[in-house]
């Protein structure tokens, strides 16, 4: 069904009885042209835009949770290329250029906001770091704007500008950066591949990969063996689990990363800030809660849930940025499993074995990532060849030492 | 989350620095191999959701490198040892 201002009045006036399902209860065919691993934002975009753009609609989605019960539900909502390296910049902008459209092409609401991404500084030399990055960022076709203290004071009158350590000397923002309702997405895409013909496939874990010949053949689930062409793994922060049923090891570290959301406030901030000196980034969200976060945990972690001493940091963090926090009280607290890389890059690439596909090491990138990782991974899936945007993003740059370092901290995940 | 440090006992986690995977083995530098078993041992990791040998640096005490065996599922520590016993590193 079409949503539509008509079909709302309809509705409205037939009592709300006739809307139907956003998506089928699919039941697993015995094969299919391409089977994706996952069905977060990664997994059901490329299925979309698999059906959509390359006309392969012999496609399931399989999803060991119910849809969306992954990153997609757990991540912080936000969205921006800001950037330093042009192969990441160029990446996230074709990013925030489907964000920008993207309500209209899934004709669902996905609460795109563009209230724009402040980065504060506080010092000479990270006004510079943050003038090349503004530069960096204009040269590859993004936006980006130095706010001075005064300019950035009319923004954030509440911020304590005078703070000791951390005094605020002004920011760079990205005005189209900004949120968007993390849940609508998954549940949009989901909803626009389905109508394409693909199958969602909730509660059914892959087990295995059968492999014949360094060929695919399909997947084992606990709801039967799933034959499959191909197969797409869009399963970031299990990345190095999935792949290890195929035999293959990934420069990959699985990290917790936490985040927060508070009571619900009148509106007080208007944009999405970050204090990188102090570990930690807040939103408001629609429904006045602060959402906010800091830094991994920084071990090795599967349990989606962090431990207390990131809780008190990110904590102070709010308090040294936003003294007017320090009274607020937590609702929820939680933890989302993320995929580190070597470099802090994330990995799209075909593999060793014969028609499997690979999607992760998104780091801090994954959601901000999902429109432009589906494209291009359905392409790489469709073709058999990376696009220029993801040319950077191969599995073997490791190898050839052609990382993509945006920090240089070199190959130690928890740092990046 | 706490972890024994075999001469401070247990201290918060806090105290600690993670540096990754224990058991790592420097390849020799000369051999003929050298850049592919040198990518392995700087790149690849297994990456384990389970018991996971791993280095912690007692930075806030008593500066020992610990090999600590982790569940990375549920966060609880079966085994901590001093590195240089172990022969981690």
């Amino acid at each position: 069904m079409r949503y539509s201002l008509f079909n709302l009045v309809a509705q409205t006036f037939a009592g709300n009885r006739n809307w139907t399902a956003a998506w089928r209860k699919a039941e697993p065919k015995p094969a299919y042209d391409v089977v994706i691993v996952g069905g977060g934002g990664h997994g059901l975009a490329t299925a979309y835009y698999l059906a959509k753009g390359y006309g392969i609609k012999n496609v399931a989605v399989v999803e060991k949770g119910y849809l969306g019960s992954g990153n997609v539900g757990r991540n912080t909502t936000i969205v921006r290329s800001n950037y330093l390296l042009p192969q990441n910049i160029a990446f996230y902008e074709r990013s925030l250029k489907l964000w920008e459209g993207l309500a209209q092409e899934l004709n669902f609401n996905t609460m795109v906001s563009q209230r724009g991404v402040i980065n504060v500084f506080h010092s000479d030399p990270q006004r510079n770091a943050y003038v090349r990055r503004g530069n960096a960022m204009r040269l590859s076709g993004a936006d980006a704007e130095l706010l001075s203290r005064d300019q950035l004071r009319k923004l954030l009158p509440f911020a304590d500008f005078d703070n000791a350590r951390f005094p605020i000397r002004g920011a760079l923002m990205q005005r189209r950066g900004g949120t968007v309702r993390h849940d609508a997405v998954a549940w949009g895409y989901a909803r626009a591949a389905d109508a394409l013909g693909v199958d969602i496939i909730e509660n059914c874990e892959v087990t295995g990969i059968r492999i014949e010949r360094g060929q695919v053949r399909g997947v084992e689930t606990t709801c039967g063996f799933i034959g499959a062409g191909k197969i797409g793994l869009a399963t970031a922060g299990n990345s190095s689990r999935v792949a290890a049923m195929a035999g293959l090891r990934f420069p990959i570290e699985s990290h917790v990363i936490q985040a927060f959301v508070s009571e619900g406030l009148k509106p007080l901030i208007d944009n999405v800030v970050t204090f990188g000196a102090g570990h930690f980034y807040v939103s408001q969200s629609d429904k006045g809660g602060l959402v906010f976060g800091g830094d991994l945990d920084g071990y090795n972690s599967y349990a989606q849930r962090g431990n207390l001493p990131v809780v008190e940091d990110v904590a102070e963090g709010a308090c040294a940025l936003f003294p007017n926090l320090a009274r607020l009280r937590i609702l929820r607290n939680w933890g989302g499993i993320i995929d580190m890389s070597m470099d802090g890059s994330p990995i799209i690439d075909k593999t060793s074995v014969g028609g499997l596909y690979f999607n992760g090491g998104w780091c801090y990138g994954g959601f901000k990532a999902t429109p432009a990782s589906g494209a291009s991974f359905a392409r790489l899936i469709a073709k058999d060849e990376p696009d220029e945007l993801i040319r950077p993003f191969r599995l073997d740059r490791f190898a050839r030492g052609a990382i993509l370092d945006e920090k240089g901290m070199g190959a130690q995940p928890n740092l990046h | 989350m706490r972890i024994k440090c075999p001469y401070c006992g247990e201290r918060d986690a806090a105290e600690f620095a993670y540096l990754g995977a224990a058991d790592l083995k420097r390849p020799d530098p000369g051999a003929s191999e050298a850049a592919n078993v040198f990518f392995d041992y700087v790149y690849l990791r297994d990456n384990l959701a389970g018991p996971h040998a791993e280095l912690w640096y007692h930075a806030g005490g008593c500066r020992s490198w610990l090999r600590v065996v982790r569940d990375t599922r549920t966060h609880v520590i079966s085994n901590v040892q001093l590195a240089k016993e172990q022969g981690s590193g």
